[in-house]
């Protein structure tokens, strides 16, 4: 205030002769240190925001990382006495198998321990050997060693996650069983490989055995259907509405109605979904049809408002110069406008996707968090699926559950962010000056 | 197309600065526009001779571009726009809703005030239009289009050995003469130009003065304009807007020299607009 009233009262000046004044300089430096104000909250703002991103990482990361090896017992496996019908290698007793094998490993134990030899490997084993055996039935009547994996307390404490100094009425391991795995360990019978399993198995209850394949081939299947309906769908609405629509009160409405759906809570379709698809219609539980056709619904609100963005940002000089050499309207915006508007297009299409990856609401509410321990082979088969997996893991008491949560997490981030790179890489590609 | 060159025959360069004797090429009646409740032109009535050049002159907001695009209805974009009236192309009327839009916007072709080519090659951007109407048979027609048209629009000598560049690459002025060229390639009787030189320099403007005027022998030209030496030096007939009126048509010579309105005078005096 006092400023103006002083620069009234002198007379006019000159701008040089302002800004070579003692206050005109003063001025001039308030502005810069304004200007540096200005950077420094921008560059405080990024640095919060990579902060939280890198405490988000690291912690998934030092959680999770265990679980991307498993801890594996080699299991020396005696078939010359088994009665195996090589027709029909199924039907033989192969838990009896399995129980012989692992008391085996310790053959100074007497048998009232046998419980305590079974918990030392994942109950799976009958299944890995007969497995092994149907893949390869030249085994029968061999000797042979297979890796099997530990059971998950002793995967823990093989991964550190036991405190052995702690008192033993402390922790889920037994003094017997550290001392059954040191002997194992001695005898180099341990070892820890990289986690295929992860990747290639489907959920089970035993965390030693489960895998996110089940839930990688569901949001598969999932997002494929979204994408079909999704994608033409909304660029169809797209085009009609920004090109051809009249503008009155029904496409306003429409207009409207699109923006609210984008905003609507994603577990509102979910029980659009429940209601339609599986009750009305009838379709399968669990189905990633039914979870994709959900999606659908909750991505093309996003689809249609990008690319009607797209749409609008081609500059009308290229629509009309189309139209001045006598192009239809259709044909200016499918020769000329949609090219140009792709790119957009696409992007917004494949971050609605990235979205509706990551969406558990709607998948839960049509019962995509069931417990299935096979991979989905159609899509009407029931699935889980990526987000849902994460959120049946991290319900899950056993401790190895803990760690594959934070896995399965990184794993979907990591499908994320390659959705999200293909999007810019497509602009980038895609894109034409005009 | 056949129409475009039988005119071409009848001009004779001697008189090509007369053109009392030409035909009426459009011919406009008590023509309206309203941009939903505001009226942007108010009763325009003029003949517009064939085979030569008609400048609109008149301060921002005339009405003249919105004249102009009444003649390829290219008003018909605008949602909110209409047009009352008659606009007849010889004796046609083309607002006649037998019409089809496209065919007229294929006789009467337009270039914008912005270079506005297509994000594609310099080829693809001459040949679109012949393609889209199904003007050619084969690629050598094309061909042979793509190259007589730049030779028209005076660019062949500099785009003939990079064809396939985008055309977006080019210098403005080049890209407004490959905006003509894009008009010419269509064969169109009529061009449209909305002030096709307010966005180049003076080097530029030149050329495409100099192209209005070898057009003319065989298109008939309407170009609105700001610049009034420009309108002076390229037209025959010019006509004067303001404020959606059309106050003055005549000879150019007439108009510039002796105008008979004293709103003319003012404004081509530089006292207002």
């Amino acid at each position: 205030m006092s400023e103006i009233e002083s620069a009234m009262s002198t007379p006019p000046r000159t701008i040089g002769q302002e800004l070579m004044s003692e206050e005109g300089a003063r001025r001039v430096r308030r502005r810069y240190r304004a200007d540096a104000r200005f950077r420094a909250y921008g560059i405080i703002a990024i640095c919060i925001a990579l902060g939280v991103l890198a405490i988000l990482v690291g912690t998934l990361v030092s959680s999770g990382y265990t679980a991307f090896v498993q801890t594996q017992v080699r299991v020396t496996v005696d078939l010359r006495d088994a009665d195996i019908d090589p027709a029909d290698v199924r039907a033989a007793n192969w838990r009896g198998i399995a129980t012989g094998a692992i008391e085996s490993l310790f053959p100074d134990l007497p048998q009232s321990d046998a419980r305590v030899m079974r918990d030392m490997v994942s109950q799976g084993a009958p299944f890995i050997i007969r497995d092994a055996v149907m893949d390869d039935p030249a085994l029968i009547g061999t000797v042979f060693d297979i890796e099997i994996p530990a059971s998950d307390r002793i995967d823990q404490l093989n991964k550190g996650a036991i405190d052995r100094d702690s008192p033993a009425d402390h922790r889920v391991v037994t003094d017997q069983q550290i001392g059954l795995f040191d002997q194992l360990e001695a005898e180099g019978r341990i070892s820890t490989p990289f986690n295929t399993a992860l990747f290639t198995a489907a959920d089970s209850r035993f965390p030693e055995l489960a895998g996110l394949w089940g839930a990688i081939v569901g949001s598969f299947y999932a997002l494929a259907v979204c994408l079909v309906l999704a994608f033409p769908i909304g660029i169809a609405a797209a085009i009609y509405l920004e090109e051809f629509a009249p503008k009155n009160r029904w496409t306003e409405m429409i207009e409207i109605n699109i923006n609210n759906l984008a905003a609507v809570p994603s577990v509102v379709f979910g029980l659009l979904g429940l209601a339609v698809f599986l009750n009305v219609f009838g379709m399968p539980r669990s189905a990633p049809l039914v979870g994709g056709m959900t999606l659908a619904l909750m991505t093309m609100p996003t689809i249609i408002i990008a690319s009607r963005a797209a749409l609008k940002a081609v500059p009308p000089s290229i629509r009309e110069g189309a139209l001045g050499v006598g192009a239809s309207h259709q044909q200016a915006v499918l020769h000329h406008v949609l090219p140009l508007a792709m790119p957009g297009m696409l992007t917004g299409t494949i971050i609605g996707l990235a979205q509706a990856l990551g969406e558990t609401a709607p998948l839960l509410l049509i019962g995509m968090n069931a417990f299935i321990t096979a991979a989905p082979d159609s899509m009407l088969s029931p699935s889980t699926a990526l987000p849902t997996q994460i959120y049946i893991w991290a319900d899950s008491p056993e401790r190895g559950f803990v760690a594959r949560t934070s896995a399965a997490i990184l794993v979907l981030l990591g499908f994320l962010v390659c959705m999200n790179a293909i999007a810019i890489w497509l602009r980038s590609r895609l894109e034409r000056r005009w | 197309m056949n129409e475009a060159t039988s005119h071409a025959g009848s001009v004779s360069v001697q008189h090509a600065h007369d053109v009392t004797g030409m035909p009426t090429k459009v011919h406009a009646r008590e023509v309206t526009v309203h941009y939903g409740e505001k009226q942007a032109l108010f009763g325009v009535s003029m003949d517009i001779p064939a085979n030569s050049v008609t400048a609109f002159i008149g301060p921002s907001g005339c009405g003249k571009s919105t004249f102009l695009r009444c003649i390829n209805r290219m008003n018909d974009t605008i949602d909110i726009c209409s047009v009352g009236g008659r606009i007849t192309i010889d004796e046609q009327d083309i607002y006649d809703p037998s019409l089809d839009v496209v065919q007229l916007r294929a006789r009467v072709g337009m270039v914008f005030q912005k270079p506005n080519p297509f994000p594609k090659s310099i080829y693809d951007n001459i040949a679109y239009g012949p393609r889209i109407h199904g003007l050619v048979r084969s690629k050598s027609d094309l061909d042979g289009i793509v190259e007589s048209s730049l030779k028209r629009a005076g660019l062949w000598k500099e785009v003939s050995d990079r064809l396939s560049e985008p055309a977006t690459g080019m210098s403005g002025g080049q890209q407004q003469r490959l905006c003509i060229a894009r008009a010419i390639a269509v064969s169109p009787e009529i061009i449209l130009m909305d002030e096709p030189c307010s966005a180049l320099d003076p080097i530029s403007t030149a050329h495409i003065e100099e192209l209005i005027d070898e057009l003319r022998e065989n298109f008939t030209i309407i170009i609105v304009t700001h610049n009034l030496q420009q309108a002076a030096r390229v037209s025959q007939m010019t006509g004067f807007f303001h404020l959606g009126k059309l106050i003055e048509y005549a000879d150019t010579g007439d108009v510039f020299q002796n105008p008979q309105h004293s709103m003319t005078e003012d404004y081509i005096t530089g006292r207002f607009g």
